[in-house]
């Protein structure tokens, strides 16, 4: 059975001369996220000459194309642009958001303790709440994987509990591999050496991407996760398996 | 068969023309800076153009030729010496073994590609050659060019010994492409708006399209950072991350632009005010920290047509050479 989207609404705009962005709103919602999956792999199933690559993000789909094959395989009397639209159109229009298999729920271990969760103490006295409430709150939450972006495997997880909705620090600072952050009312993980804005509260010893697997990256867009506190000792025993 | 890195001078990379399709894992499509002069280099020497090409920058590498080659040398212009003798850029040349290639003096540009006949024996990673520097995987070992590191490339099927002048280390093949006006107004970047053009205060629109703005030196092959007059929205707008792309023009939350270049990240969250048109992106890619660019603003439709006369241009050259050359192999 098709759900129902909650509107009718999209906006499709040039993202320059080589990608479109089919938009259904600036916000964090489900079904905004699963209709956009539902494009992605509709323009999978549907694809043309000329694809390059989908991007999906929250509530967006940004398709990126080669506007010479679009023109040589197509000829559009109009720009390549207005025929890449239509087709996004098409995707919007035909794409079906199935009701999704109840999959089960990835749990990912973290280490709370200081020397990985950085940021954990200064969050903790801006809201005026123990490091224990932050890490239960951060625990107890089911989050929903919206996009994979900025570096590979970079899961976008929301929403935390509105008590831990911390916005971004104003001067990036170097994180390392594995950290787990608050971004607004995003939770990630650092795949990689990076300078970040995150608040880091832990680090886990999953590796987010690998380059030799299969499927590349440890978590997908609709994945359910929940983390679960592990101490120091248990952090390098699964770092040795 | 191999190039030997006598020195491997500042950035040195194996690009090509880019990752795609792995967008939504996160994984960013790099490649070449300037894809314009990366196609000329393959078409040069007969490549296919997406074979895997050097990109190197000021202070340049310096090369040992262990083997002979048909080379050729894109783009920026370091003064590309082979022993004591200055090389032609954007024509193929026959280079004997054991010379080496150096760059002493910087004239103009930023980057420069070296093309190697056959192509050079590096292992795909996702359909590509290009060098993912963050996740360290793809190119060379997955990193820059270091002291020591050899390069192998294909075995040709150029008789070179005929072709070569005795006593002679190089010999320029005589043909040469019309870069036509891709370089032209080197300073003068063409972009089309972006989604939150219209969300742009009066004055910022007028101070975004009279003034100069400098590349700083922070600049890289993830984006440029243009300095000028802070430019502001009518009203502060938070933005959830959506895809970006190479060129596009972000407005930093003190007002500040950045145009983000080959290795830019997938998604980004700032106000897009606007998208370098393709056709612009390799002289954009040519300027360096402290020169201007001076944006001017047109429609899709333009940006559209410039990307499809600079490709068919490409093309015909890119033919032309191959017919050259095939004449050269036995």
């Amino acid at each position: 059975m098709p759900v129902k989207l909650l509107s009718n609404q999209y906006n499709i705009f040039p993202l320059g001369d080589t990608a479109a962005t089919i938009d259904l709103g600036n916000i964090i919602n489900e079904a905004l996220n699963d209709k956009v999956i539902a494009m992605q792999q509709w323009l999978q199933v549907n694809s043309f000459a000329g694809v390059r690559d989908i991007i999906i993000a929250y509530s967006s789909l940004t398709l990126i194309y080669d506007p010479v094959s679009v023109k040589r395989k197509f000829s559009p009397a109009g720009t390549v642009f207005d025929f890449v639209k239509q087709k996004l159109q098409q995707a919007y229009y035909n794409s079906l958001v199935l009701p999704q298999e109840e999959a089960g729920i990835i749990e990912i271990p973290v280490c709370y303790d200081d020397e990985f969760g950085v940021d954990l103490k200064t969050m903790a006295a801006q809201k005026k709440m123990s490091e224990e409430e932050i890490i239960r709150l951060h625990t107890e939450k089911i989050y929903r994987v919206y996009m994979i972006g900025f570096l590979p495997g970079f899961p976008y997880m929301a929403e935390v509990d509105a008590r831990l909705s911390t916005p971004r620090k104003e001067k990036p600072v170097m994180v390392f591999p594995g950290s787990v952050g608050i971004a607004g009312s995003q939770t990630g993980i650092y795949p990689f050496n990076s300078p970040g804005g995150w608040n880091i509260i832990g680090r886990t010893p999953v590796e987010m991407f690998n380059e030799t697997a299969d499927d590349l990256v440890r978590l997908k867009v609709g994945d359910r996760v929940q983390f679960y506190k592990v101490g120091r000792q248990e952090f390098e025993n699964y770092l040795k398996c | 068969m191999s190039i030997s890195i006598i020195k491997p001078g500042l950035m040195g990379t194996i690009q090509d023309m880019g990752r795609y399709g792995y967008g939504s894992l996160g994984i960013n499509c790099g490649g070449a800076m300037d894809r314009y002069a990366a196609q000329l280099a393959n078409a040069l020497v007969g490549n296919d153009s997406h074979e895997a090409v050097m990109e190197i920058h000021f202070p340049g590498p310096q090369l040992l030729f262990e083997q002979n080659a048909l080379i050729s040398l894109t783009g920026a212009n370091f003064s590309a010496t082979l022993n004591d003798e200055l090389l032609p850029l954007w024509q193929p040349l026959l280079i004997r073994k054991n010379t080496i290639l150096h760059f002493p003096e910087l004239q103009n540009g930023a980057r420069c590609y070296i093309a190697v006949h056959g192509g050079f024996c590096i292992n795909s990673w996702l359909n590509s050659y290009s060098t993912n520097l963050k996740a360290a995987v793809g190119g060379f070992s997955g990193r820059k060019f270091e002291k020591g590191d050899q390069l192998s490339f294909k075995e040709s099927t150029i008789y070179f010994a005929a072709l070569m002048k005795e006593g002679k280390d190089v010999h320029a093949l005589g043909w040469k492409p019309d870069t036509g006006n891709t370089y032209q107004y080197p300073n003068e970047i063409l972009f089309m708006e972006g989604n939150e053009y219209p969300l742009l205060s009066e004055t910022s629109v007028s101070d975004f399209l009279q003034n100069n703005f400098i590349i700083h030196p922070s600049s890289d092959r993830m984006g440029y950072h243009a300095k000028g007059p802070a430019l502001k929205l009518q009203k502060k707008i938070e933005l959830i991350s959506t895809g970006v792309g190479f060129g596009t023009i972000q407005l930093l939350p003190d007002g500040q632009l950045i145009i983000l270049m080959a290795d830019h990240q997938t998604t980004g969250g700032y106000p897009r005010i606007g998208h370098v048109i393709s056709a612009h992106l390799p002289k954009l890619a040519q300027l360096r920290p402290s020169e201007s660019i001076q944006f001017k603003k047109t429609d899709i439709a333009t940006a559209e047509a410039m990307l499809l006369s600079q490709q068919r241009d490409l093309s015909v050259m890119h033919n032309a050479c191959f017919d050259h050359l095939n004449k050269l192999v036995c």
